[in-house]
C-alpha cells in the first residue's frame, strides 16, 4: 500500500511541471520545449527562460507544433510539447497519429487544462475526451497525474520512456497527496487503501475525490479498496483483475467523458470475467461555464457522489 | 554548369526509377503512378547527386534529410533508395504487399533510408521544420528537403509550417513543390486554386525559385543556387503528372490507379526506348 493522504497543502501540477522540467534540462542537453502561445499558462515559460536556446514558441498553430516536435525528434531530441489539452489533441490529433505515434517518435504532449475544472472558460476550452483520443492510437502511453508530487516523478519517466506519450494535468491547485517522491512508474496502478466490499478506481484529479470517498464510506461501514491509476495506457490489468476478484464491485472515476477513458479501459480489462461496474465521468455532454467546484459537482466528480453510487452498487449486487 | 556525363547518368537514373514506378505499381495492383513520375526527375538529383547521405548508414546524423510530404510518391521514392543501395531492388517488387516492408505511403520505421512516414497530406513540412530547427540547434550543416504536391498546400498546416520556417530563419530548409497541376478531383485552379502560388511563398517569408522540374540541368543548378542567407527557399518545380508515359501525361486518370496489362507493357515499352535514346 502507498502512503497517501488528504491534506491541508495544495500545489499546482503546472507548477510542478515547470520546475521538474528544468531540472531535467539541467541533466539533459536534448531536452526541448515547444509551446503554441500558452506558454504562461502552461508554465513551460519558465523553462525557456532558463534554456532559451532550447524553447521555441511556436504560436497559435497546434497541428505544426506536433509536426515540429516529430521532426526534432527524429534528430534525436526528447521533445516536450505543452498547450491546453483540448488543442494538444483534438486541434492536433491527425498530425499526433501520422508523425507522432505511426513513427514512434520520441515526443512527449503534456497537456494542461484537461477537464471541466478549467471552469469559467466553459465547453469550448473543457477538453473531455482527450483520454479517449489519445488511447486509441497506437504507441501512446496516455498518463492522468494526480498531484504535483507525482507530477514531479511523472516528466523524468516519461522522459526515460523512448516513444510517444500523453500527459494531461488540470488547471486547478491540487491537494498534495503523496508526501515522497519515487513511487511512479509507467503502467502501475497503486493501492493508496486496502478494502474488500468494492474497489474504487480513479485517475487524475479524481484520485484525491476516491481517497475522500474512502472516509466516508468508512463511517457507513463500507470497506473500499482505493486505486490510484495514473497511467491510462498501458492499464495495470493485473491489478485491475485481482482487485475485481478480490472486492466484486469496481468503480471508476475521472475528470473525462464516461466514452473511451478509464472506465472503458478498466471494463475491456475485466470482459472475460465481469463484475458489477460503476464508471463516474462527465455523462457524454458538453460542459458549461460556472466555477470548478460547482462543475465537479453539477457533473457528479466529488467524493460525495461516488459514496452514493458506491452505496447502490452495492445495494445491486 | 554541370558536366554532360553527369547529367546523362542522372536521366538515366530518373528513367530507372520512372520504370520502376510503372513495375511496382503494376505488380502491387494499386497506387499512384501521375504523382510518382512527376517528381523522378527531382529524386534523381537529390539522391544521385545533390543529397549528402550514405545508404550504409541511413542514421548517419550529418546526413541531409528527405521528406516526401506528398507520401503517395512513395514507389518514385523506393526506387530512388533501393537504386542508391539502400535495400535491394527486387523488393520493389513487393510493394504494398502483405508482409513486405515497402508500405503504400513511406514508413520510416520499415524502410531504411525513409528519414520520415507520410502519406496523409499536409504534415511533411512542419516535420522538416523540426528537422531544421534541430540542425540549427545542433550547430550542424545538414539541410533537409521537402517534398510538397501542389495539391498538398491547400492543407492549412502547410502554412504554418511555413510561416515558422521563415519566423525561426531557416535557411537549411528547402521545399520542393511538386507543380504538376492537378489533383484527384481535377485541375488545381479548378478544385481550390493555388495561384499566385510564388507571390503567396514570397509573402510568407520564402525565397523562391521557379523551374522547370524536369530538366536535369536547371534542377542541379538550383540547388547551387540556394544562399544560406537566412530565409528557407521553395522550389516551385512546374512538372508534367505522369512525366515519361505518352498516355499518363498530364491525365487525371493515373493519379492512383495501376496500369493494366496493355498499359503496363506499353509503358515499360516507352521507357526502355528512350533509354536506348539516352544511350545513342
Amino acid at each position: 500500500m502507498i502512503d497517501a493522504a488528504i491534506t491541508d497543502k495544495k500545489r499546482n501540477l503546472r507548477d510542478a511541471y515547470s520546475s521538474a522540467l528544468i531540472a531535467l534540462g539541467r541533466r539533459n542537453p536534448d531536452v526541448v520545449v515547444l509551446d503554441a502561445d500558452l506558454a504562461l499558462s502552461t508554465k513551460t515559460k519558465r523553462f525557456g527562460t532558463v534554456f532559451p536556446d532550447r524553447f521555441f514558441d511556436m504560436g497559435i498553430a497546434e497541428a505544426n507544433m506536433m509536426g515540429v516536435a516529430a521532426g526534432l525528434a527524429a534528430c534525436g531530441k526528447i521533445v516536450f510539447a505543452s498547450t491546453f489539452a483540448v488543442f494538444a489533441t483534438g486541434r492536433s490529433y491527425d498530425a499526433i497519429r501520422q508523425s507522432i505515434a505511426y513513427p514512434e517518435l520520441n515526443v512527449k504532449i503534456v497537456a494542461t487544462h484537461a477537464g471541466i475544472s478549467v471552469g469559467g472558460d466553459g465547453a469550448s476550452h473543457q477538453m473531455l475526451e482527450d483520454i479517449a483520443l489519445m488511447r486509441a492510437l497506437p504507441n501512446m502511453v496516455v498518463i492522468a497525474p494526480a498531484d504535483a508530487t507525482e507530477m514531479e516523478d511523472v516528466v523524468p519517466a516519461i522522459a526515460e520512456h523512448n516513444g510517444p506519450c500523453y500527459v494531461r494535468i488540470g488547471r486547478a491547485d491540487a491537494p498534495i497527496l503523496f508526501e515522497t517522491h519515487g513511487m511512479f512508474e509507467i503502467g502501475k496502478g497503486y493501492v493508496l487503501r486496502e478494502g474488500s466490499d468494492i474497489t474504487v478506481i480513479a485517475t487524475g484529479t479524481m484520485t484525491a475525490e476516491a481517497l475522500k470517498a474512502h472516509d466516508l464510506l468508512k463511517k457507513e461501514k463500507i470497506d473500499a479498496r482505493i486505486i490510484h491509476m495514473p497511467t491510462i495506457k498501458p492499464l495495470d490489468e493485473k491489478l485491475v483483475k485481482k482487485s475485481a476478484k478480490e472486492t466484486g464491485r469496481i468503480i471508476t472515476c475521472e475528470e473525462h467523458t464516461v466514452i473511451g477513458g478509464l472506465g472503458d479501459a478498466v471494463a475491456m480489462a475485466i470482459a472475460e470475467k465481469p463484475v458489477p461496474m460503476i464508471r463516474i465521468g462527465v455523462n457524454d455532454v458538453f460542459g458549461e461555464s460556472g466555477e470548478a467546484w460547482q462543475l465537479m459537482e453539477k457533473y457528479g466528480l466529488t467524493a460525495e457522489n461516488i459514496v452514493k453510487r458506491a452505496k447502490e452498487l452495492i445495494k445491486k449486487s | 554548369m554541370h558536366d554532360e556525363k553527369l547529367i546523362k547518368e542522372i536521366k538515366r537514373k530518373a528513367l530507372e526509377i520512372r520504370k520502376w514506378v510503372i513495375e511496382s505499381i503494376y505488380r502491387a495492383g494499386s497506387g499512384h503512378p501521375g504523382g510518382s513520375l512527376s517528381v523522378a526527375d527531382i529524386l534523381a538529383c537529390l539522391y544521385f547527386h545533390e543529397m549528402r547521405h550514405n545508404p550504409k548508414d541511413p542514421k548517419w546524423p550529418d546526413r541531409d534529410r528527405l521528406v516526401l510530404s506528398k507520401g503517395h510518391a512513395a514507389p518514385a521514392l523506393y526506387a530512388a533508395l533501393a537504386l542508391a543501395g539502400y535495400f535491394p531492388v527486387e523488393e520493389l517488387k513487393n510493394l504494398r504487399k502483405i508482409g513486405h516492408f515497402l508500405q503504400g505511403h513511406p514508413c520510416m520505421k520499415k524502410v531504411p533510408g525513409v528519414d520520415m512516414s507520410t502519406g496523409s497530406l499536409g504534415h511533411g513540412l512542419s516535420v522538416a521544420v523540426g528537422m531544421a530547427l534541430a540542425g540549427k540547434l545542433d550547430k550542424k550543416d545538414y539541410r533537409v528537403f521537402a517534398i510538397l504536391g501542389d495539391g498538398e498546400v491547400q492543407e492549412g498546416q502547410i502554412w504554418e509550417a511555413a510561416n515558422a520556417a521563415s519566423h525561426y530563419k531557416l535557411d537549411n530548409l528547402i521545399a520542393i513543390l511538386d507543380r504538376n497541376k492537378l489533383q484527384i478531383d481535377g485541375p488545381t485552379e479548378e478544385i481550390m486554386h493555388l495561384e499566385p502560388l510564388a507571390w503567396r511563398w514570397q509573402a510568407f517569408g520564402w525565397d523562391v525559385i521557379e523551374i522547370d522540374g524536369h530538366d536535369i540541368e536547371e534542377i542541379l543548378d538550383t540547388f547551387h543556387e540556394i544562399k544560406l542567407n537566412e530565409k528557407p527557399t521553395v522550389i516551385i518545380a512546374n512538372t508534367i503528372k505522369g512525366k515519361g508515359v505518352s498516355f499518363m501525361e498530364g491525365t487525371l486518370s493515373f493519379h492512383g490507379k495501376p496500369p493494366s496489362e496493355e498499359q503496363y507493357i506499353r509503358a515499360m515499352s516507352e521507357l526502355e526506348q528512350a533509354e536506348r535514346e539516352l544511350n545513342d
